[in-house]
Protein backbone atom coordinates (compact mmCIF):
# COMPACT_ATOMS: atom_id res chain seq x y z
CA UNK A 1 0.00 0.00 0.00
CA UNK A 2 1.48 3.26 -1.10
CA UNK A 3 -0.21 5.69 1.21
CA UNK A 4 -1.47 4.77 4.60
CA UNK A 5 -3.86 7.09 6.26
CA UNK A 6 -4.98 7.04 9.86
CA UNK A 7 -8.74 7.54 10.33
CA UNK A 8 -9.02 6.92 14.05
CA UNK A 9 -6.17 7.52 16.41
CA UNK A 10 -6.51 6.67 20.09
CA UNK A 11 -3.94 8.43 22.23
CA UNK A 12 -3.18 7.49 25.83
CA UNK A 13 -6.76 6.76 26.78
CA UNK A 14 -7.47 5.92 30.41
CA UNK A 15 -10.82 4.91 31.82
CA UNK A 16 -11.85 3.50 35.18
CA UNK A 17 -15.23 2.68 36.63
CA UNK A 18 -15.01 3.32 40.34
CA UNK A 19 -11.80 1.62 41.45
CA UNK A 20 -11.69 -0.73 38.50
CA UNK A 21 -9.20 0.37 35.89
CA UNK A 22 -10.49 -0.76 32.50
CA UNK A 23 -8.38 1.12 29.99
CA UNK A 24 -4.84 1.79 31.03
CA UNK A 25 -3.23 4.00 28.43
CA UNK A 26 -4.57 2.77 25.11
CA UNK A 27 -2.76 3.74 21.92
CA UNK A 28 -4.16 2.61 18.63
CA UNK A 29 -4.20 3.73 15.01
CA UNK A 30 -6.89 2.56 12.61
CA UNK A 31 -6.04 2.87 8.93
CA UNK A 32 -8.49 3.87 6.26
CA UNK A 33 -9.96 1.07 4.18
CA UNK A 34 -8.76 -1.74 6.42
CA UNK A 35 -10.25 -4.22 8.84
CA UNK A 36 -8.72 -3.66 12.23
CA UNK A 37 -9.61 -6.31 14.77
CA UNK A 38 -9.23 -5.73 18.48
CA UNK A 39 -8.80 -9.08 20.22
CA UNK A 40 -9.07 -9.58 23.92
CA UNK A 41 -10.49 -11.77 26.63
CA UNK A 42 -14.03 -11.30 27.87
CA UNK A 43 -14.05 -8.43 30.32
CA UNK A 44 -10.78 -7.02 29.01
CA UNK A 45 -12.46 -3.72 28.12
CA UNK A 46 -12.98 -4.26 24.38
CA UNK A 47 -16.56 -3.04 24.42
CA UNK A 48 -15.59 -0.07 26.55
CA UNK A 49 -12.87 0.81 24.07
CA UNK A 50 -15.29 0.56 21.16
CA UNK A 51 -17.85 2.76 22.91
CA UNK A 52 -15.13 5.37 23.27
CA UNK A 53 -14.60 5.41 19.51
CA UNK A 54 -18.13 6.65 18.88
CA UNK A 55 -18.50 8.90 21.90
CA UNK A 56 -20.86 6.73 23.95
CA UNK A 57 -18.31 6.89 26.78
CA UNK A 58 -15.89 9.72 27.49
CA UNK A 59 -12.37 8.79 28.62
CA UNK A 60 -10.98 9.95 31.95
CA UNK A 61 -7.83 11.04 30.15
CA UNK A 62 -6.50 10.96 26.60
CA UNK A 63 -7.61 11.80 23.09
CA UNK A 64 -9.60 10.07 20.40
CA UNK A 65 -8.99 11.63 17.01
CA UNK A 66 -11.32 10.96 14.11
CA UNK A 67 -9.70 12.45 11.02
CA UNK A 68 -7.68 14.68 13.30
CA UNK A 69 -10.64 15.95 15.34
CA UNK A 70 -10.59 15.09 19.03
CA UNK A 71 -14.12 13.81 19.64
CA UNK A 72 -13.71 13.80 23.41
CA UNK A 73 -13.91 17.58 23.37
CA UNK A 74 -16.95 17.90 21.13
CA UNK A 75 -20.42 18.93 22.25
CA UNK A 76 -23.39 16.67 21.57
CA UNK A 77 -24.42 18.31 18.29
CA UNK A 78 -20.88 18.30 16.82
CA UNK A 79 -20.45 14.75 18.04
CA UNK A 80 -23.62 13.81 16.18
CA UNK A 81 -22.11 15.15 12.96
CA UNK A 82 -19.15 12.81 13.49
CA UNK A 83 -21.47 9.93 14.39
CA UNK A 84 -23.26 10.27 11.06
CA UNK A 85 -20.05 8.99 9.44
CA UNK A 86 -20.19 5.83 11.55
CA UNK A 87 -22.26 2.70 11.44
CA UNK A 88 -22.31 0.17 14.22
CA UNK A 89 -23.33 -3.45 14.54
CA UNK A 90 -24.15 -4.22 18.16
CA UNK A 91 -23.45 -7.48 19.93
CA UNK A 92 -27.11 -8.52 20.03
CA UNK A 93 -27.82 -6.49 16.88
CA UNK A 94 -29.93 -4.02 18.95
CA UNK A 95 -32.75 -4.00 16.40
CA UNK A 96 -35.74 -1.93 17.47
CA UNK A 97 -38.14 -4.67 18.47
CA UNK A 98 -41.23 -2.54 17.90
CA UNK A 99 -40.39 -2.24 14.19
CA UNK A 100 -40.28 -4.68 11.28
CA UNK A 101 -37.03 -5.57 9.55
CA UNK A 102 -37.78 -3.12 6.77
CA UNK A 103 -38.59 -0.28 9.21
CA UNK A 104 -35.39 -1.03 11.11
CA UNK A 105 -33.17 -0.70 8.05
CA UNK A 106 -35.17 2.28 6.76
CA UNK A 107 -35.00 4.04 10.13
CA UNK A 108 -31.64 5.82 9.80
CA UNK A 109 -32.44 6.68 6.17
CA UNK A 110 -35.77 8.28 7.04
CA UNK A 111 -34.22 10.15 9.97
CA UNK A 112 -31.26 11.61 8.11
CA UNK A 113 -32.18 11.75 4.41
CA UNK A 114 -35.05 13.27 2.52
CA UNK A 115 -35.96 10.43 0.18
CA UNK A 116 -39.35 9.44 -1.19
CA UNK A 117 -40.92 6.25 0.17
CA UNK A 118 -40.12 4.47 -3.09
CA UNK A 119 -36.46 5.38 -2.91
CA UNK A 120 -36.24 4.34 0.74
CA UNK A 121 -37.83 0.98 -0.12
CA UNK A 122 -35.42 0.42 -2.98
CA UNK A 123 -32.44 1.29 -0.77
CA UNK A 124 -33.64 -1.03 1.99
CA UNK A 125 -33.97 -3.91 -0.48
CA UNK A 126 -30.50 -3.19 -1.79
CA UNK A 127 -28.97 -3.16 1.70
CA UNK A 128 -30.76 -6.36 2.66
CA UNK A 129 -29.55 -8.00 -0.55
CA UNK A 130 -25.99 -6.94 0.28
CA UNK A 131 -26.18 -8.98 3.47
CA UNK A 132 -27.85 -11.90 1.72
CA UNK A 133 -31.41 -11.47 2.94
CA UNK A 134 -34.63 -11.26 0.98
CA UNK A 135 -38.29 -11.83 1.76
CA UNK A 136 -37.96 -10.96 5.43
CA UNK A 137 -38.98 -7.31 5.12
CA UNK A 138 -42.21 -7.69 7.05
CA UNK A 139 -40.87 -9.91 9.82
CA UNK A 140 -40.39 -8.65 13.37
CA UNK A 141 -36.92 -8.99 14.95
CA UNK A 142 -38.28 -11.50 17.49
CA UNK A 143 -39.08 -13.87 14.60
CA UNK A 144 -35.48 -13.94 13.37
CA UNK A 145 -32.61 -16.23 14.32
CA UNK A 146 -29.43 -14.82 15.87
CA UNK A 147 -27.54 -14.91 12.59
CA UNK A 148 -30.34 -13.21 10.69
CA UNK A 149 -30.58 -10.49 13.33
CA UNK A 150 -26.89 -9.81 12.85
CA UNK A 151 -27.42 -9.55 9.10
CA UNK A 152 -30.27 -7.10 9.53
CA UNK A 153 -28.14 -5.19 12.03
CA UNK A 154 -25.35 -5.02 9.47
CA UNK A 155 -27.78 -3.84 6.77
CA UNK A 156 -28.96 -1.10 9.13
CA UNK A 157 -25.37 -0.16 9.99
CA UNK A 158 -24.57 0.14 6.28
CA UNK A 159 -27.82 1.98 5.44
CA UNK A 160 -26.30 5.46 5.24
CA UNK A 161 -23.08 4.28 3.53
CA UNK A 162 -20.92 5.15 6.54
CA UNK A 163 -17.17 5.58 6.14
CA UNK A 164 -16.41 3.65 9.31
CA UNK A 165 -18.27 0.60 10.60
CA UNK A 166 -17.82 -0.73 14.12
CA UNK A 167 -18.58 -4.37 15.00
CA UNK A 168 -19.12 -5.39 18.61
CA UNK A 169 -18.52 -9.16 18.86
CA UNK A 170 -20.11 -9.97 15.49
CA UNK A 171 -19.79 -13.74 15.89
CA UNK A 172 -20.39 -14.27 19.59
CA UNK A 173 -23.33 -16.51 20.45
CA UNK A 174 -23.49 -17.91 16.91
CA UNK A 175 -22.76 -21.46 15.84
CA UNK A 176 -19.48 -22.04 13.96
CA UNK A 177 -21.12 -22.30 10.54
CA UNK A 178 -23.12 -19.10 10.91
CA UNK A 179 -20.02 -17.42 12.40
CA UNK A 180 -18.12 -18.30 9.27
CA UNK A 181 -20.78 -16.81 6.99
CA UNK A 182 -20.88 -13.62 9.07
CA UNK A 183 -17.09 -13.36 8.89
CA UNK A 184 -17.24 -13.85 5.13
CA UNK A 185 -19.97 -11.24 4.92
CA UNK A 186 -17.83 -8.76 6.84
CA UNK A 187 -14.88 -9.45 4.57
CA UNK A 188 -16.98 -9.36 1.41
CA UNK A 189 -18.75 -6.08 2.16
CA UNK A 190 -15.49 -4.51 3.24
CA UNK A 191 -13.68 -5.58 0.10
CA UNK A 192 -16.47 -4.27 -2.09
CA UNK A 193 -17.28 -1.06 -0.25
CA UNK A 194 -13.69 -0.21 0.79
CA UNK A 195 -14.84 1.14 4.14
CA UNK A 196 -12.90 1.20 7.37
CA UNK A 197 -14.02 -1.61 9.66
CA UNK A 198 -13.16 -1.93 13.34
CA UNK A 199 -14.11 -5.27 14.87
CA UNK A 200 -13.84 -6.36 18.47
CA UNK A 201 -13.90 -10.05 19.17
CA UNK A 202 -12.49 -12.84 21.27
CA UNK A 203 -12.79 -15.26 18.36
CA UNK A 204 -9.13 -15.27 17.43
CA UNK A 205 -9.28 -17.97 14.75
CA UNK A 206 -12.04 -16.38 12.74
CA UNK A 207 -10.63 -12.91 13.01
CA UNK A 208 -7.12 -13.87 11.93
CA UNK A 209 -8.76 -14.93 8.68
CA UNK A 210 -10.37 -11.58 7.87
CA UNK A 211 -8.22 -8.98 9.63
CA UNK A 212 -5.77 -6.62 7.97
CA UNK A 213 -4.46 -5.58 11.37
CA UNK A 214 -4.79 -7.20 14.75
CA UNK A 215 -4.59 -5.31 18.03
CA UNK A 216 -4.28 -7.39 21.16
CA UNK A 217 -5.89 -5.86 24.24
CA UNK A 218 -4.51 -7.12 27.53
CA UNK A 219 -4.75 -5.57 30.99
CA UNK A 220 -6.14 -2.36 29.57
CA UNK A 221 -3.33 -1.89 27.08
CA UNK A 222 -2.69 -2.77 23.46
CA UNK A 223 0.20 -5.22 23.86
CA UNK A 224 0.56 -6.28 20.24
CA UNK A 225 -0.37 -4.62 16.99
CA UNK A 226 0.25 -5.53 13.39
CA UNK A 227 -0.76 -7.79 10.52
CA UNK A 228 -2.12 -11.19 11.66
CA UNK A 229 1.02 -13.11 10.70
CA UNK A 230 3.20 -10.79 12.70
CA UNK A 231 0.99 -10.99 15.78
CA UNK A 232 0.83 -14.76 15.47
CA UNK A 233 4.62 -15.01 15.67
CA UNK A 234 4.77 -12.71 18.69
CA UNK A 235 6.59 -13.97 21.77
CA UNK A 236 4.50 -11.98 24.22
CA UNK A 237 3.00 -14.18 26.95
CA UNK A 238 -0.42 -12.56 26.58
CA UNK A 239 -0.57 -13.40 22.89
CA UNK A 240 0.79 -16.89 23.41
CA UNK A 241 -1.74 -17.58 26.13
CA UNK A 242 -4.56 -16.58 23.84
CA UNK A 243 -3.29 -18.59 20.89
CA UNK A 244 -2.66 -21.67 22.97
CA UNK A 245 -6.17 -21.55 24.39
CA UNK A 246 -7.52 -21.85 20.86
CA UNK A 247 -4.93 -24.33 19.62
CA UNK A 248 -6.50 -26.67 17.14
CA UNK A 249 -3.87 -28.31 14.93
CA UNK A 250 -4.26 -27.56 11.28
CA UNK A 251 -6.40 -24.44 11.68
CA UNK A 252 -5.38 -21.00 10.67
CA UNK A 253 -4.16 -19.30 13.81
CA UNK A 254 -3.91 -22.64 15.56
CA UNK A 255 -0.72 -23.30 17.35
CA UNK A 256 1.17 -25.66 15.06
CA UNK A 257 4.38 -23.89 16.04
CA UNK A 258 3.26 -23.61 19.63
CA UNK A 259 2.31 -27.25 19.83
CA UNK A 260 6.01 -28.01 19.37
CA UNK B 1 -16.49 -0.91 62.62
CA UNK B 2 -14.42 2.20 62.46
CA UNK B 3 -15.79 5.71 62.53
CA UNK B 4 -15.18 5.97 58.81
CA UNK B 5 -17.37 2.95 58.12
CA UNK B 6 -20.14 4.38 60.26
CA UNK B 7 -19.96 7.67 58.42
CA UNK B 8 -20.03 5.80 55.13
CA UNK B 9 -23.09 3.85 56.18
CA UNK B 10 -24.80 7.06 57.13
CA UNK B 11 -23.92 9.11 54.07
CA UNK B 12 -24.13 6.57 51.25
CA UNK B 13 -27.96 6.51 51.20
CA UNK B 14 -28.02 10.31 51.37
CA UNK B 15 -25.62 10.46 48.43
CA UNK B 16 -27.65 7.91 46.48
CA UNK B 17 -30.84 9.83 47.11
CA UNK B 18 -29.25 13.11 46.03
CA UNK B 19 -27.82 11.51 42.89
CA UNK B 20 -31.20 9.98 42.04
CA UNK B 21 -33.05 13.23 42.61
CA UNK B 22 -30.49 15.11 40.51
CA UNK B 23 -30.73 12.54 37.73
CA UNK B 24 -34.52 12.79 37.63
CA UNK B 25 -34.33 16.59 37.64
CA UNK B 26 -31.82 16.58 34.76
CA UNK B 27 -34.04 14.26 32.76
CA UNK B 28 -37.00 16.57 33.40
CA UNK B 29 -35.16 19.73 32.30
CA UNK B 30 -33.66 18.00 29.26
CA UNK B 31 -37.06 16.70 28.20
CA UNK B 32 -38.68 20.10 28.81
CA UNK B 33 -36.01 21.81 26.70
CA UNK B 34 -36.21 19.26 23.89
CA UNK B 35 -40.02 19.49 23.79
CA UNK B 36 -39.64 22.86 22.10
CA UNK B 37 -36.96 21.75 19.63
CA UNK B 38 -37.60 20.46 16.16
CA UNK B 39 -38.52 17.98 14.88
CA UNK B 40 -41.86 17.53 16.65
CA UNK B 41 -42.84 13.88 16.44
CA UNK B 42 -46.61 14.19 16.30
CA UNK B 43 -47.25 10.53 15.47
CA UNK B 44 -45.07 9.35 18.36
CA UNK B 45 -46.94 11.69 20.72
CA UNK B 46 -50.33 10.41 19.53
CA UNK B 47 -49.18 6.83 19.88
CA UNK B 48 -48.18 7.47 23.49
CA UNK B 49 -51.41 9.38 24.16
CA UNK B 50 -53.29 6.31 23.06
CA UNK B 51 -51.17 4.03 25.21
CA UNK B 52 -51.10 6.19 28.35
CA UNK B 53 -54.54 7.75 27.98
CA UNK B 54 -57.04 5.75 25.98
CA UNK B 55 -55.89 2.40 27.27
CA UNK B 56 -56.13 3.59 30.89
CA UNK B 57 -59.76 4.55 30.40
CA UNK B 58 -61.41 1.50 31.92
CA UNK B 59 -59.13 1.43 34.92
CA UNK B 60 -59.92 5.08 35.61
CA UNK B 61 -63.66 4.66 35.07
CA UNK B 62 -63.92 1.74 37.47
CA UNK B 63 -61.65 3.32 40.10
CA UNK B 64 -63.42 6.68 39.93
CA UNK B 65 -66.90 5.16 40.02
CA UNK B 66 -66.31 2.92 43.00
CA UNK B 67 -64.41 5.60 44.91
CA UNK B 68 -67.40 7.95 44.52
CA UNK B 69 -69.73 5.18 45.62
CA UNK B 70 -67.82 4.24 48.77
CA UNK B 71 -67.31 7.91 49.58
CA UNK B 72 -71.06 8.49 49.49
CA UNK B 73 -71.64 5.45 51.64
CA UNK B 74 -69.07 6.43 54.29
CA UNK B 75 -70.00 10.08 54.50
CA UNK B 76 -73.70 9.19 54.64
CA UNK B 77 -73.21 7.13 57.80
CA UNK B 78 -71.05 9.88 59.25
CA UNK B 79 -73.31 12.81 58.39
CA UNK B 80 -76.48 11.00 59.46
CA UNK B 81 -75.32 11.35 63.05
CA UNK B 82 -75.58 15.13 62.60
CA UNK B 83 -78.64 14.92 60.37
CA UNK B 84 -76.75 16.55 57.54
CA UNK B 85 -77.12 13.89 54.85
CA UNK B 86 -77.70 16.69 52.37
CA UNK B 87 -73.98 17.44 52.37
CA UNK B 88 -73.04 14.02 51.00
CA UNK B 89 -73.16 15.26 47.40
CA UNK B 90 -70.96 18.25 48.19
CA UNK B 91 -68.44 16.12 50.04
CA UNK B 92 -68.22 13.56 47.28
CA UNK B 93 -67.83 16.20 44.58
CA UNK B 94 -65.24 18.24 46.48
CA UNK B 95 -63.22 15.17 47.46
CA UNK B 96 -63.26 13.83 43.92
CA UNK B 97 -62.38 17.05 42.09
CA UNK B 98 -59.86 18.43 44.53
CA UNK B 99 -58.17 15.30 45.73
CA UNK B 100 -59.17 11.80 44.83
CA UNK B 101 -59.74 12.27 41.10
CA UNK B 102 -56.22 13.52 40.34
CA UNK B 103 -54.40 11.36 42.89
CA UNK B 104 -56.15 8.10 42.08
CA UNK B 105 -55.78 8.71 38.35
CA UNK B 106 -52.09 9.46 38.86
CA UNK B 107 -51.57 6.29 40.91
CA UNK B 108 -53.56 4.07 38.55
CA UNK B 109 -51.79 5.37 35.44
CA UNK B 110 -48.47 4.90 37.25
CA UNK B 111 -49.35 1.29 37.87
CA UNK B 112 -50.55 0.67 34.36
CA UNK B 113 -48.47 2.90 32.07
CA UNK B 114 -45.53 3.96 34.26
CA UNK B 115 -44.51 0.36 34.86
CA UNK B 116 -44.82 -0.39 31.14
CA UNK B 117 -42.72 2.64 30.23
CA UNK B 118 -39.96 1.62 32.65
CA UNK B 119 -40.03 -1.97 31.40
CA UNK B 120 -39.97 -0.98 27.73
CA UNK B 121 -37.18 1.59 28.05
CA UNK B 122 -35.31 -0.70 30.44
CA UNK B 123 -35.38 -3.50 27.89
CA UNK B 124 -34.24 -1.09 25.21
CA UNK B 125 -31.36 -0.05 27.47
CA UNK B 126 -30.12 -3.56 28.25
CA UNK B 127 -30.44 -4.68 24.61
CA UNK B 128 -28.45 -1.58 23.53
CA UNK B 129 -31.34 -0.14 21.50
CA UNK B 130 -30.90 3.20 23.27
CA UNK B 131 -27.18 3.16 22.42
CA UNK B 132 -28.17 2.34 18.84
CA UNK B 133 -30.24 5.53 18.70
CA UNK B 134 -27.32 7.56 20.02
CA UNK B 135 -24.94 5.99 17.52
CA UNK B 136 -27.38 6.95 14.74
CA UNK B 137 -26.93 10.56 15.87
CA UNK B 138 -30.43 10.72 17.35
CA UNK B 139 -31.06 12.02 20.83
CA UNK B 140 -32.76 9.18 22.75
CA UNK B 141 -34.35 11.61 25.21
CA UNK B 142 -35.92 13.51 22.34
CA UNK B 143 -36.98 10.32 20.66
CA UNK B 144 -38.24 8.27 23.61
CA UNK B 145 -38.81 10.50 26.63
CA UNK B 146 -40.37 13.65 25.17
CA UNK B 147 -43.40 11.94 23.54
CA UNK B 148 -44.13 9.98 26.72
CA UNK B 149 -43.86 12.96 29.05
CA UNK B 150 -45.91 15.16 26.75
CA UNK B 151 -48.59 12.51 26.26
CA UNK B 152 -48.81 11.87 29.99
CA UNK B 153 -48.98 15.63 30.69
CA UNK B 154 -51.88 16.00 28.26
CA UNK B 155 -53.80 12.85 29.07
CA UNK B 156 -53.81 12.92 32.89
CA UNK B 157 -56.16 15.95 33.13
CA UNK B 158 -58.52 14.35 30.60
CA UNK B 159 -58.55 11.08 32.53
CA UNK B 160 -59.11 13.05 35.74
CA UNK B 161 -62.19 14.74 34.29
CA UNK B 162 -63.57 11.29 33.55
CA UNK B 163 -62.62 10.05 37.01
CA UNK B 164 -64.28 13.09 38.66
CA UNK B 165 -67.41 12.57 36.60
CA UNK B 166 -67.58 8.86 37.35
CA UNK B 167 -67.03 9.51 41.05
CA UNK B 168 -69.88 11.98 41.20
CA UNK B 169 -72.14 9.67 39.22
CA UNK B 170 -71.22 6.83 41.60
CA UNK B 171 -71.89 9.06 44.60
CA UNK B 172 -75.23 10.11 43.15
CA UNK B 173 -76.20 6.53 42.50
CA UNK B 174 -75.42 5.39 46.05
CA UNK B 175 -76.63 8.56 47.80
CA UNK B 176 -79.86 9.23 45.92
CA UNK B 177 -80.87 5.88 44.50
CA UNK B 178 -79.74 3.52 47.25
CA UNK B 179 -79.75 5.60 50.44
CA UNK B 180 -82.65 7.83 49.51
CA UNK B 181 -81.13 11.29 49.92
CA UNK B 182 -83.35 13.96 48.37
CA UNK B 183 -82.21 14.43 44.78
CA UNK B 184 -82.76 18.19 44.76
CA UNK B 185 -80.74 18.77 47.91
CA UNK B 186 -77.97 16.44 46.73
CA UNK B 187 -77.43 18.25 43.45
CA UNK B 188 -78.19 21.84 44.44
CA UNK B 189 -75.76 21.82 47.37
CA UNK B 190 -73.15 20.23 45.17
CA UNK B 191 -73.53 22.95 42.56
CA UNK B 192 -73.57 25.64 45.23
CA UNK B 193 -70.42 24.62 47.08
CA UNK B 194 -68.18 23.29 44.32
CA UNK B 195 -66.46 26.04 42.36
CA UNK B 196 -64.91 25.75 38.93
CA UNK B 197 -61.64 26.63 40.64
CA UNK B 198 -61.78 23.36 42.59
CA UNK B 199 -61.97 21.47 39.35
CA UNK B 200 -59.26 23.50 37.63
CA UNK B 201 -56.84 23.11 40.50
CA UNK B 202 -57.48 19.40 40.52
CA UNK B 203 -56.71 19.24 36.80
CA UNK B 204 -53.52 21.26 37.25
CA UNK B 205 -52.42 18.77 39.87
CA UNK B 206 -53.23 15.92 37.50
CA UNK B 207 -51.04 17.46 34.78
CA UNK B 208 -48.17 17.71 37.28
CA UNK B 209 -48.67 14.07 38.29
CA UNK B 210 -48.57 13.15 34.61
CA UNK B 211 -45.17 14.77 34.22
CA UNK B 212 -43.90 13.23 37.48
CA UNK B 213 -44.88 9.67 36.62
CA UNK B 214 -43.62 9.85 33.05
CA UNK B 215 -40.27 11.47 33.90
CA UNK B 216 -39.56 9.09 36.79
CA UNK B 217 -40.60 6.01 34.80
CA UNK B 218 -38.45 7.09 31.85
CA UNK B 219 -35.54 7.85 34.16
CA UNK B 220 -35.77 4.42 35.78
CA UNK B 221 -35.98 2.75 32.37
CA UNK B 222 -33.06 4.74 30.99
CA UNK B 223 -30.82 3.86 33.92
CA UNK B 224 -31.55 0.15 33.96
CA UNK B 225 -28.54 -2.06 34.58
CA UNK B 226 -28.10 -5.79 34.54
CA UNK B 227 -30.37 -7.73 32.21
CA UNK B 228 -33.82 -9.10 32.95
CA UNK B 229 -33.40 -8.73 36.69
CA UNK B 230 -32.49 -5.09 36.21
CA UNK B 231 -35.59 -4.49 34.11
CA UNK B 232 -37.73 -5.98 36.88
CA UNK B 233 -36.04 -3.79 39.46
CA UNK B 234 -36.44 -0.69 37.32
CA UNK B 235 -40.14 -1.37 36.87
CA UNK B 236 -40.75 -1.81 40.59
CA UNK B 237 -38.72 1.27 41.46
CA UNK B 238 -40.53 3.32 38.83
CA UNK B 239 -43.91 2.51 40.37
CA UNK B 240 -42.77 2.97 43.98
CA UNK B 241 -40.85 6.20 43.44
CA UNK B 242 -43.54 7.70 41.16
CA UNK B 243 -46.33 6.86 43.60
CA UNK B 244 -44.50 8.31 46.60
CA UNK B 245 -43.51 11.41 44.66
CA UNK B 246 -47.10 11.91 43.51
CA UNK B 247 -48.36 11.76 47.09
CA UNK B 248 -45.67 14.13 48.36
CA UNK B 249 -46.22 16.51 45.44
CA UNK B 250 -49.96 16.32 46.10
CA UNK B 251 -49.49 17.73 49.59
CA UNK B 252 -47.13 20.46 48.42
CA UNK B 253 -49.33 21.49 45.49
CA UNK B 254 -52.50 21.43 47.59
CA UNK B 255 -50.97 23.61 50.27
CA UNK B 256 -49.84 26.07 47.58
CA UNK B 257 -53.12 26.13 45.68
CA UNK B 258 -56.00 26.22 48.12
Amino acid sequence: MAMEEIVIRVKDVYKSFGRQKVLNGINLAVERGEITVIIGKSGSGKSVLMKHLIGLIKPDRGEILVDGVDITRLGESQLNEVRKRFGMLFQEAALFDSMTVEENVAFPIREHRRFSDGEVGRLVDEKLRQVGLSGVNEKMPSELSGGMKKRVGLARALALDPEIVLFDEPTSALDPVISLTIEDLIKKTQTRLKKTYVVISHDILGMFRIADKIAMLYDGEIVAFGPPDEVRRSDLPAVKEFLEATRIPGFAGGGAELAG
Amino acid sequence: MSLKDHAKKLFTPVGTFAAEFGGIWIMFTTAAYLTFRRPVRIDAIFKQMEFIGVKSLWVVIVTGGFTGMVLALQTYYGFRRFSSEGLVGTTVALSMTRELGPVLTGLMVTGRAGSAIAAELGTMRVTEQIDALTVMALNPVKYLVVPRVLASFLMLPILTVISDFMGIVGGYFVGVKLLGINEGIFTSRMVKYVDLEDIYNGLAKAACFGVILAVISCYKGFNTKGGAEGVGRATTEAVVVSSITILVADYVLTSLMF
